[in-house]
């Protein structure tokens, strides 16, 4: 029994990683056409032009990291203050009552904010980076709440009692006993959402313009790799297809890469504080 | 300082002021020690539940005063109603009154953070902030405006002597809090709640996840803390009581005719020598020789 359970597990775990293996290789393997033609270009150059055989994707890159630092802008100082106010300062009923809209808002497809996107803010602000971001933003501030509110939900009682009971008011109280507690869960709630952000395609690709350039004006339009690949990919072969399936190996990238970031800002924050 | 306009700040007597015990000595004699606390037909309420019913009591200054008694029987709703910690739980209500120093604990313009202040607690289990050793104790005196360094230094460093600490983590004081053994742990919750210098430390069964070594230390330390604190224990030891304490409360669960609601109330409230050698009840003398409980 106890050895069939351990098997189990072992097998769920590798299954996990040969999983993550399987995607990145047959992705890999499908897109080496594309980075065998160009190069290094294909990360340096911004030149995108499937009828002449250029694949530059710096641009998408670009777009895709400004509108995610956009999103998360706007998604984590609201998803934090509801997360704060449902867990700290809100009574019981309320706290309820949110976390039903949160949870509902976090249910629904994306494809509906990047209507909301299209119908209600493209024209009042136009298709650009900042509306791309802004949509994102919205579409993962329920997500990134409801963790956080979970993760702020573990903080143990005793903590915030021993704030309190040195005379800490609440606001001392979150920033001494709360914050430093549920900081490691927090960077992963935030985490969770940017991983979102960047590799959402339907809204993104609505509302983003698809101009790809690299330009500091969030408020023209540009491109971002998640919502070329779904404009193009329809229509794409060869070298292109090729191509467009590097911009997903790109994604992955960038998500771990981000992920393992946040990993080290964490581990490093946590051994200054000593919570080892 | 987080006083508004809104409050008025508790009047407080300083203690230089008034009689200090002969340190060392004899307890002072209750009947003639200052008052720190007053309860008069103190209730709590959880909701329709009622935890505890008609408690009178006096808690004189410089004084151990130990709660004893079962289960369950609301020596700590008693003590957390002392620094307004009932306030956090939802639907708790306090009725009666507590006077500390005369004013009324629960007026409507009492700052609780200001009572906090004053009235420090140690918890049941060590609870330090994920933080450094040097941090945990700084926190209280920062958050009351102490800026300067070397003043904070110099506060933490005398918390942490007083808390019988400091030989043991003065080279490690940016280490983290929870780095420290159990019994560390929890005289830096000691120390840390004597930085803010409160008028009385509040003990809630501080020993009770501690070893034997790790008590008797704490224990030694409540008799030196004495001099310049009041102290109010809650403790399921009963030896830890007649150890430490001068006066002792003895709670007891009544549990209605129905059957099914169980409500605190004071049973005796005397000198320890009396409560645990000649008590004038026979419920505590039961729970005392350990016949019931």
């Amino acid at each position: 029994m106890e050895a069939g359970f351990r098997g189990l597990t072992v097998l769920a775990g590798l299954v996990v990683l040969a999983i993550l293996g399987l995607i990145a290789w047959s992705t890999t393997s499908q897109a080496w056409d594309a980075f065998a033609s160009q190069g290094l270009g294909f990360f340096t150059s911004s030149d995108w032009n499937p009828n002449q055989g250029r694949f530059g994707a710096l641009a998408f890159i670009y777009g895709t990291v400004v509108i995610s630092v956009i999103a998360l802008v706007f998604a984590v100082p609201v998803s934090l203050g509801i997360a704060l106010f449902v867990s700290e300062a809100a009574p019981p009923r309320v706290q309820t009552a949110i976390g039903y809209v949160i949870d509902l808002l976090a249910a629904i497809p994306s494809v509906v904010y990047g209507l909301w996107g299209v119908l209600v803010l493209a024209p009042v602000i136009g298709k650009s980076f900042f509306t791309a971001g802004v949509i994102l933003g919205v579409m993962i501030t329920p997500i990134v709440t409801s963790i956080s509110r979970e993760v702020l939900r573990t903080v143990p009682r005793a903590q915030r009692e021993a704030a309190l009971a040195l005379g800490a008011t609440r606001w001392e109280t979150i920033r001494a006993a709360v914050l430093p507690w549920a900081k490691g869960g927090l960077v992963g709630a935030v985490m969770l959402g940017l991983g979102r952000a960047m590799g959402e395609t339907i809204a993104a690709a609505l509302v983003i313009g698809s101009s790809p350039q690299i330009t500091l004006a969030i408020f023209g339009s540009g491109d971002s790799a998640a919502a070329v690949i779904v404009n193009q990919f329809g229509e794409a072969a060869g070298t292109h297809r090729s191509a467009l399936i590097g911009l997903g190996v790109v994604l992955f990238l960038l998500t771990i890469g981000v992920n393992g970031a946040a990993r080290a800002v964490v581990h490093r924050s946590e051994q200054a504080a000593g919570a080892v | 300082m987080t006083t508004t306009g809104r409050y008025v700040p508790l009047v407080l007597e300083r203690r230089d002021d008034e009689t200090t015990p002969a340190s060392g000595g004899a307890a002072p004699d209750a009947a003639t020690a200052p008052a720190v606390f007053d309860l008069d037909g103190l209730e709590v309420h959880y909701g329709e539940y009622r935890a505890v019913r008609d408690v009178d009591l006096r808690i004189a200054e410089h004084q151990i005063t130990a709660f004893i008694g079962p289960s369950g029987c609301g020596k700590t709703t008693v003590l957390r109603c002392l620094n307004r910690m009932n306030d956090l739980i939802p639907g708790c209500r306090v009725g009666g009154s507590i006077r500390y120093h005369g004013v009324d604990l629960m007026g409507e313009d009492v700052d609780p953070v200001e009572v906090r202040r004053r009235i420090g607690m140690v918890f049941q289990k060590p609870n330090p902030f994920p933080k450094s050793i040097y941090d945990n104790v700084a926190f209280g005196p920062k958050i009351g405006g102490v800026r300067d360094r070397g003043t904070l230094d110099g506060i933490v460093e005398d918390a942490l002597r007083k808390a019988a600490l400091w030989e043991e983590v003065k080279d490690r004081l940016r280490k983290s809090a929870l780095s420290l053994s159990g019994g560390q742990q929890q005289r830096l919750c000691i120390a840390r709640t004597i930085a803010v210098q409160p008028e009385v430390v509040l003990m809630d069964e501080p020993c009770s996840a501690l070893d034997p070594i790790a008590t008797a230390r704490i224990e030694d330390l409540m008799q030196q803390l004495k001099a310049d604190y009041t102290i109010v224990i809650v403790t399921h030891n009963m030896q830890q009581a007649a150890r430490v304490s001068d006066r002792t409360a003895f709670f007891t669960a009544e549990v209605s005719t129905a059957g099914d609601t169980r409500t605190g109330v004071l049973v005796e409230f005397d000198a320890t020598d009396k409560i645990f050698s000649n008590p004038g009840d026979e419920r505590t003398e039961n729970y005392v020789t350990g016949r019931f409980g």
